[in-house]
């Protein structure tokens, strides 16, 4: 397993807003194909952690490694960094403006300079695979709020990330909808996707996670391997969390 | 001095190629400074938002000139200002000035518009590898744009009206064309609503045109 390749290190990131320590000395690693689930109560930091991998928040402190290469926003482009980790976000943020397609074609022609024949062309077969192939032409206010996420999953798969980051996908979502999104993550993670997902969607983390990250207070208090992460807790704050919210 | 329907009709009627021409100058006016003063509005809304501060300075110290003074003013000081170190023509003294009184405000309205948009979109377009100009250009400005419409439509209108100031640096608009008719006539009642019918059937045409505009960018909805 050692010859793996390693696709995220964090090492020792600490970040602040203003006063607030909301990440302390976080080391954290991902591995090729590997589901990570961050778990915790709000205001833990796993969101903002999540964030830090992508550079939409800048660390205050410590190294991010990306595909073993360490990151640093004073100095490389963190565009191009960007287009190799993908992130949906809990209120999917397509753009209204755009239809469907267009919202998938968008980056791949603007970014990558793909043609648009070539782009389009792969955007219909994402469309499809999230299973809203008759969808293109619509706009987005026409589409449920699980529509609308597995169009952003899709948009975000069209720049052909090798990490993709999920930012609570469900949370915003009504419940009879959360099935489809988690389906569609769950078919991604089969493909071997690397995949950092932050949710309170228990369920999934133990079906589809190989790794279970709790954090509380803005640190990493336990990682584990979902069954015994969730079966036999070693840290008595990790039990208190899973007992209160189970 | 009472209103002869009949009389009133005749003016209107007769004096139809004067006022088509100053009606013309109006539109010119209008049109001209508009778009200039659009592209001034984005400029300044753009540099506002910008968190540099030294253009953040030079924005507001911008829009605290001409929103603190009177646009006549600002025109006459175009007007003596811009002809003493350039040949300048009457029009383009009050186009500029329009031009300029009228970026100010609408750089407000693209400034609130621009940052009414949501931070995920921004954080979309930047997840996806998209850089700063490009996040902006192709999907922050459109939406913004969108939500702009309905208040600079009445800017439009105010800056359309406001065009009649450029009857007092000699320009032969609308207003000016009825000044110069009821000093002619000594009737200055008829011709000053004959110019009130010209505006109001100008500002009724720019009022559909916007409106137009906005069903078309209607389309996502």
């Amino acid at each position: 397993m050692s010859d793996v390749r390693e696709m995220i290190r964090v090492e020792k990131l600490n970040k602040s807003f203003g006063a607030l320590h909301v990440l302390k000395d976080i080391d954290f690693t991902v591995k090729e194909s590997e589901v990570v689930v961050l778990i915790g109560a709000s205001g833990s930091g796993k969101s903002t952690l999540l964030r830090c991998l992508n550079f939409l928040e800048l660390k205050n402190d410590g190294k991010v490694i990306i595909e073993g290469k360490e990151t640093d926003p004073k100095k490389d482009n963190l565009n191009e960094v960007r287009q190799k980790v993908g992130m949906v976000f809990q209120h999917f943020n397509l753009f209204p403006h755009k239809t469907v397609l267009e919202n998938v074609i968008e980056a791949p022609t603007q970014v990558k300079k793909i043609k648009k024949a070539q782009a389009v062309k792969e955007a219909k077969e994402l469309l499809a695979k999230v299973g809203l192939g008759d969808k293109a032409d619509v706009y987005p206010s026409r589409l449920s709020g699980g529509q609308k996420q597995r169009v952003a999953i899709a948009r975000a798969l069209a720049m052909k990330p090798d990490i993709m980051l999920f930012d609570e996908p469900t949370s915003a979502l009504d419940p009879e909808l959360v099935g489809e999104v988690l389906a569609t993550m769950k078919e991604l993670a089969k493909e071997g996707m690397t995949m950092i997902v932050v949710t309170h969607e228990m369920g999934f983390a133990r079906e589809v996670a190989d790794k279970v990250v709790y954090m509380h207070d803005g640190r990493i208090v336990e990682v584990g391997e979902p069954n015994q992460l969730f079966d036999n807790p070693q840290e008595k704050r990790t039990q208190e969390f899973l007992s209160s919210i189970l | 001095m009472y209103l002869n329907i009949i009389k009133f009709g005749e003016a209107l009627f007769e004096s139809r190629n004067l006022f088509a021409e100053a009606a013309w100058l109006t539109l010119k006016l209008t049109a001209v400074s508009i778009f200039i003063a659009i592209f001034i509005g984005l400029f300044f809304a753009l540099i506002k938002i910008s968190k540099i501060k030294v253009l953040e300075w030079i924005a507001n110290f911008y829009i605290f000139i001409v929103r603190g003074t009177p646009l006549i003013v600002q025109i006459f000081v175009f007007y003596y200002g811009l002809t003493e170190i350039a040949m300048i023509s009457g029009f383009w003294s009050a186009t500029l000035g329009l031009a300029f009184h009228n970026g100010a405000y609408i750089a407000e309205i693209f400034r609130g518009s621009i940052q009414s948009i949501g931070k995920g979109q921004t954080e979309a377009g930047r997840s996806l590898g998209m850089n700063r100009s490009q996040t902006m250009k192709r999907i922050i400005l459109p939406q913004a744009f969108r939500r702009a419409l309905p208040p600079l439509g009445n800017q439009f209108i105010i800056g359309l009206k406001d065009s009649s100031l450029a009857a007092f640096i000699g320009l032969t608009e609308i207003f000016g064309a009825a000044t110069t008719m009821g000093a002619n006539t000594f009737d200055y009642m008829t011709w000053l609503l004959v110019s009130a019918v010209y505006y109001l059937i100008l500002v009724f045409l720019l009022t559909l045109v916007v409106s137009f505009i906005e069903k078309k960018m209607a389309a996502s909805d």
